[in-house]
């Protein structure tokens, strides 16, 4: 189709009232942000200057106004919160304890629906499995490779292959797998590379993805290709943290590699480990696009992220949806605060 | 929008010209229409205008070419009465349209592909009953057949749109004037015809049941093709409504009949390997050994036909063609499975109203049919406005007294179900898993 400006004509006009807006908001914001504080600096001082004029000692009263001055910069964060956050939350909380077109109250019977039916019951094993392997394998594939490739020749060249899969979208790598795993009938040519490599070893095409519970993992390891060279990257730059007079220290002391790796390595590392590991878990745990682009949840697949959208978007049992949801929250929630907790430790020590 | 706004000023630009010139006043002109209203072009809407300048917005799951030519289709309609018709069709209608609805943001009407999901929004009051013109006019267009699936409770929502034929099944004109192989007309002839492919080295059938996050829907087709076959046409209604448990018997002995011919390793799947490789077939690649010789037949839908690879000469002398899926008791009529689209409003302002009785008229359905590639189950649809051969067959048999009429039925139960664990099932079931197991996680997946 051809580009006709006087068709598009519209779209470019709602372009430019989109900018035109963005520039009158953002920078309606910038400008308030410059001028409040200063404002505030302003008045603080013709105080001062007031009270020096009188000969009185400066009024010391910063309580009251640093803490509107606070409460201005929080002010936006707060209410995208609020709007963003706690509000959904909320009423996500009560949705699930409501019927599927959110019309009566029907106390736990959405719980106890998901931990009585057979297929949810998959659903919370499959998102286990998830959370179980998912963070253990990419973040030792990612320390394993960040020693192995550490002060070596071409590190940097090594380190950027492995964190390449990071810029992939998780849609656009299961759809990349999805290749990998893809099948033909036998004696037809393969378009798979795994497939090809059974073929050319002369096994039988599989059908990868539809023998449970093999086709989880396999859906595991595309995670793991992405979130590996996230761990390689955050443990590599804590390798490299770890000081050298430690590290002199014990090789002065004559320790072996292994040694060195569980006495000195480990423990000089453990913050950003913790860091790696919980951050992993929390988006393995909403992990949606692979499965959903994957296998769409289907051949007992599903994880709790994909069952969630299912049930309140496609299936119209924004009950069942929410009370996924919120179980979801609930599991995510001890991770967070352990994070939290850890960060603060780390702070204060 | 400007793009219909400029060429309206200069439209009434020529109106008052026009009137200037003192040119015989056309009809009931007055300068706020469009200078088009009063010609002769227009004649056919005179009743659906005065409402010059208003807007109506349609949303549906329909896109690209398909959508591009709905909007040709009411190209004239939108000249002659100044009604600005603005649709957006989206490849994830069934869950935004809910997202649309409950923020408030509601299109004036929707093509609802699903009687099941139109009934959600006339239960929780959110959908407009049609107004009497298009009420009169529907019923006037469509069978009292169509018209219940878009009542609820006794109130009237909307006249079905397009239609399609889903008891098809495709094969190689060609191929079987080669082979010698006669179209079936029983099923014990399809039966016998199957085996006879199937002794020849070829694999008779080919089916794929993947279409992303759709993945199932064509063998939930299957079986409610068997439905209306192995029962009577009350049982499937029984069943579509959840009046006999999703486990009974009768749907075991349906889904059991499905099983001889998709989970017949001697059968399936043409082209693809084995009956698993049905799972993974997508939808509009199932088909295609057909042409190449690798499958005998291919059960699926009238719209199959665009899926064809290029150049497939589709017609009854042609590459490809499609025969009625038959009947396996010819004394019980003539089954025929289908699916449509119901033109369902969310607002009831006359000019969507005017919008949504036009859209049920005879004139609509030959405006549209003229296009190409477009069933209808309207009554006043001539013939000889429906170029494709394959659809030309689908309005004959949709126009067939003979024939008993059933809508799909996954989308007539909850979505839970009927866009859900259906699917899912049939997933599971071609898959390997037993009918029974299948069926009764089918069932108590039914929402309460």
């Amino acid at each position: 189709m051809e580009f006709d400006f006087a068709e598009e004509q519209p779209k470019l006009l709602m372009l430019m009232y989109g900018l035109i807006a963005f520039v009158a908001v953002v920078g309606g914001l910038l400008l308030l942000l410059d001028a409040v504080p200063s404002w505030f600096a302003r008045r603080r001082e013709a105080q001062l200057v007031a009270a020096s004029a009188n000969g009185a000692p400066p009024i010391r009263r910063p309580k009251r106004g640093e803490s509107g001055f606070a409460f201005f910069f929080m002010l936006p964060a707060v209410l995208l919160l609020l709007i963003g956050l706690v509000f959904p939350a909320i009423r996500t909380t009560l949705l699930s304890f409501m019927d599927g077109g959110s019309d009566n109250w029907v106390g736990l019977r959405n719980y106890t629906w998901m931990f009585s039916e057979d297929s949810i019951v998959r659903v919370l094993i499959n998102t286990l499995v998830w959370v179980l392997l998912v963070p253990l394998l990419a973040t030792t594939f990612g320390l394993l490779y960040a020693i192995m490739v550490d002060k070596a020749r071409f590190e940097s060249v090594a380190k950027s292959l492995i964190f390449m899969p990071m810029a992939i979208s998780f849609v656009g790598a299961a759809i990349i797998w999805k290749f990998v795993y893809a099948y033909r009938g036998e004696g037809q040519e393969q378009i798979g590379l795994l497939n090809q490599i059974v073929v050319s070893f002369g096994g039988e095409p599989k059908q990868w993805l539809l023998d449970s519970p093999l086709n989880t993992l396999l859906l595991i390891v595309i995670m793991v290709w992405i979130q590996a060279g996230f761990a390689m990257v955050v443990l590599s730059a804590a390798i490299k943290a770890i000081p050298a007079d430690i590290v002199e220290a014990a090789r002065l002391d004559g320790v072996t590699p292994w040694q060195m790796f569980w006495q000195i390595t480990m423990p000089s590392i453990r913050p950003a480990l913790i860091v790696v590991v919980v951050t992993i878990s929390i988006a393995t745990l909403k992990v949606f696009d692979i499965v959903r682009t994957g296998t769409n949840g289907n051949y007992d697949t599903s994880v709790i992220a994909n069952e969630m959208y299912n049930q309140s978007f496609r299936y119209g049992q924004n009950g069942q949806g929410s009370a996924l949801a919120v179980f979801l929250f609930v599991l995510v929630i001890p991770l967070v605060i352990y994070q939290i907790r850890n960060l603060r430790q780390q702070r204060e020590g | 929008m400007a793009v219909s706004a400029r060429p309206r000023q200069a439209l009434a630009v020529a109106g008052v010209l026009g009137l200037a010139l003192g040119v015989a006043a056309c009809g009931t002109g007055d300068d706020k229409k469009s200078d088009k209203a009063g010609s002769a072009e227009c004649a056919g809407y005179s009743a659906y205008e005065g409402h010059d300048g208003k807007k109506v917005k349609i949303y549906s799951s329909i896109r690209d070419i398909e959508a591009d030519r709905l909007d040709q289709s009411w190209k004239q309609f939108e000249d002659c009465t100044g009604i600005d018709i603005d649709h957006e069709g989206s490849g994830e209608f069934e869950a935004q349209l809910g997202v649309q609805v409950d923020g408030g943001n509601a299109p004036d009407i929707a093509f609802i592909p699903q009687p099941g999901l139109l009934k959600r929004f006339a239960d929780s009051g959110k959908l407009k009953p049609a107004g009497a013109d298009t009420k009169a006019m529907a019923e006037q267009n469509y069978s009292a057949d169509w018209l219940k699936y878009s009542t609820v409770n006794g109130q009237f929502y909307g006249a079905p749109l397009g239609s399609n034929v889903k008891s098809f099944v495709w094969y190689s004109p060609k191929t079987f004037k080669e082979k010698g192989w006669t179209v079936p007309t029983t099923w014990d002839e399809l039966i016998k015809l199957s085996d006879q492919i199937a002794a020849s080295g070829t694999k008779p059938w080919c089916a794929g049941i993947e279409s992303q996050d759709a993945t199932g829907w064509p063998a939930t087709d299957w079986i409610e093709d068997l439905m209306l076959r192995t029962q009577t046409p009350e049982v499937y209604d029984q069943w579509t409504t959840h009046g006999i448990p999703f486990n009974d018997p009768k749907v075991a002995e349906a889904l059991d009949k499905a099983g001889t011919i998709l989970k017949n390793e001697k059968y399936v799947n043409g082209g693809f390997g084995g009956v698993k490789s049905i799972a993974t077939t997508s939808f509009q690649e199932a088909g295609t050994p057909i042409t190449t010789g690798k499958c005998g037949l291919h059960r699926q839908a009238s719209f199959y036909a665009n899926q064809w690879p290029k150049g497939t000469k589709v017609a009854e002398d042609g590459d490809v063609f499609a025969f009625y899926f038959p009947a396996i008791d010819p004394a019980k009529g003539k089954p025929v499975l289908g699916g449509g689209e119901f033109v369902a409003a969310f607002a009831d302002r006359p000019e969507v109203q005017a919008v949504q009785t036009y859209l049920a008229s005879g004139e609509y359905a030959n405006s549209r049919a003229k296009i190409g590639d477009w069933v209808s189950a309207n009554k006043k649809l001539d013939l000889a406005n429906v170029p494709n051969p394959v659809d030309k067959l689908s309005v004959q048999i949709l126009l067939d007294q003979k024939t008993v009429f059933r809508f799909d039925g996954s989308d007539l139960m909850p979505a839970a179900v009927g866009a859900g664990t259906f699917w899912k099932g049939m997933v599971d079931w071609i898959n390997g898993k037993d009918t029974a197991t299948v069926l009764q996680g089918i069932e108590s997946s039914w929402p309460k």
